[in-house]
């Protein structure tokens, strides 16, 4: 029961990119096509979760006995620059066609704040490490939610007379705006 | 370089929110109130300043395939010196601004002002181009924070200008207030910037 609402909870009631603003930045940059938003689903999927578990472990057995967790920003942000490196380098070796598929996408994951949003989430809110695997899930799930049906409504978008100066940004903002309402609707679900 | 000139790039032509869309994440969630906006733009200016200085004064010495990672280290050291100072001295806002303070650490501004900015050019340039972009950010955000405050609670910078009782646009605090009103002020930025010819 714990887990789903965990679940629940992550997905909708507190989106990740709607409620909480994080990811903002992939939000507004790759959803431009159904098909790359998809990508960088999968990609931050796979990276969220690997590197909640190795942050995760990382303060429960370095930072907190060590007593330097001041010291997790900078820990942590080293830990996933170098998770995605990795993450490139074996899906390069291993999988070519899963790298030819989420490849773009990792280099900019690091920089993406959802990703240590979660993993220092996780640490403030006490999950033990199953619960921080459950949560990081469906974070995930919850920034491919928004990323693709926000992509769906952009590819849409295109063909209508938009004024002038709401080009672009403005108009996707409009439009974000909307669907964060949207997901309001789900907020005291939990 | 005049200052002036130095100005008008930081706060309009090349504001960093409204113009590059760079530092989104902070820009729409911690601006409910225009004191948050001005706080967190204050201490991203700070760690902008100080990353600026300190890649300007070591470029030398970093080799080009490890630049990223030196960036990236200097700027998380920057950011947790902020995070303990707040913490010590302005408990209350650092608790308002929660996870993003952390967070300036991967707020693209800062990155891409080192690689683009710090990493080529001398020290008092560095500064001068930390301060303006500094400021600039801290503008958007503060611009944003009050025009959602105004509508949100019908107050500025806490002073309540309104009835106690009246009912004002509680949407503009809650998050898709957030995105509407960023819509909105960079449309207007556009609308400017379109007229004067300088698109």
């Amino acid at each position: 029961m714990e887990y789903i609402i965990i679940i629940i909870g992550a997905i909708f009631v507190n989106n990740i990119v709607l409620v909480q603003f994080l990811g903002i930045c992939p939000f507004l940059g790759v959803s431009t096509r159904i098909s790359t938003a998809a990508g960088m689903s999968a990609a931050v999927m796979f990276v969220m979760t690997l590197a909640t578990i190795v942050t995760f472990l990382l303060q429960s057995f370095v930072l907190v006995p060590l007593h330097i967790e001041f010291m997790k920003t900078v820990a942590f942000i080293l830990v996933i620059a170098s998770l995605v490196q990795m993450v490139e380098l074996i899906m390069k070796k291993v999988s070519p066609p899963l790298y030819q598929a989420l490849g773009v996408f990792l280099p900019l994951i690091t920089t993406n704040c959802a990703i240590m949003g979660v993993a220092l989430l996780v640490i403030k809110k006490d999950f033990n490490l199953a619960e921080s695997v459950v949560f990081a899930i469906a974070s995930a799930i919850g920034f491919a939610l928004a990323l693709i049906v926000f992509a769906g409504i952009r590819e849409k978008l295109e063909l209508l007379d938009v004024p002038e100066a709401m080009k672009g940004a403005p108009i996707a903002l409009l439009t974000a705006g909307l669907l964060s309402l949207a997901f309001m609707g789900f907020s005291g679900m939990v | 370089m005049s200052i002036g000139k130095e100005f008008y790039r930081g706060f309009i032509k090349e504001n960093p929110v409204f113009v590059l869309l760079l530092g989104m994440c902070p820009t729409l969630g911690v601006t409910g109130t225009a004191v948050n906006g001005l706080g967190m733009g204050l201490a991203t200016t700070a760690v902008l300043i100080g990353s600026n200085i300190v890649i300007s004064l070591i470029k030398n010495l970093i080799p080009e395939k490890v630049r990223i990672p030196v960036f990236i280290v200097v700027i998380a050291s920057f950011v947790t010196i902020i995070e303990l100072t707040m913490a010590a001295y302005l408990p209350d806002l650092n608790e308002q601004l929660g996870l993003f303070i952390p967070l300036i650490v991967v707020n693209c501004i800062i990155l891409g002002r080192a690689e683009a900015f710090a990493s080529k050019k001398g020290v008092g340039e560095s500064i001068v181009d930390g301060i303006v972009m500094g400021l600039g950010f801290s503008f958007a955000l503060t611009l944003l924070g009050s025009v959602r405050e105004i509508l949100g609670f019908g107050s500025i910078f806490g002073v309540k200008f309104v009835a106690e009782e009246a009912s004002t646009m509680l949407l503009f605090i809650l998050p898709p207030g957030a995105f509407i009103s960023l819509g909105i002020l960079t449309a207007a930025i556009n609308k400017l910037t379109m007229k004067k010819g300088k698109v």
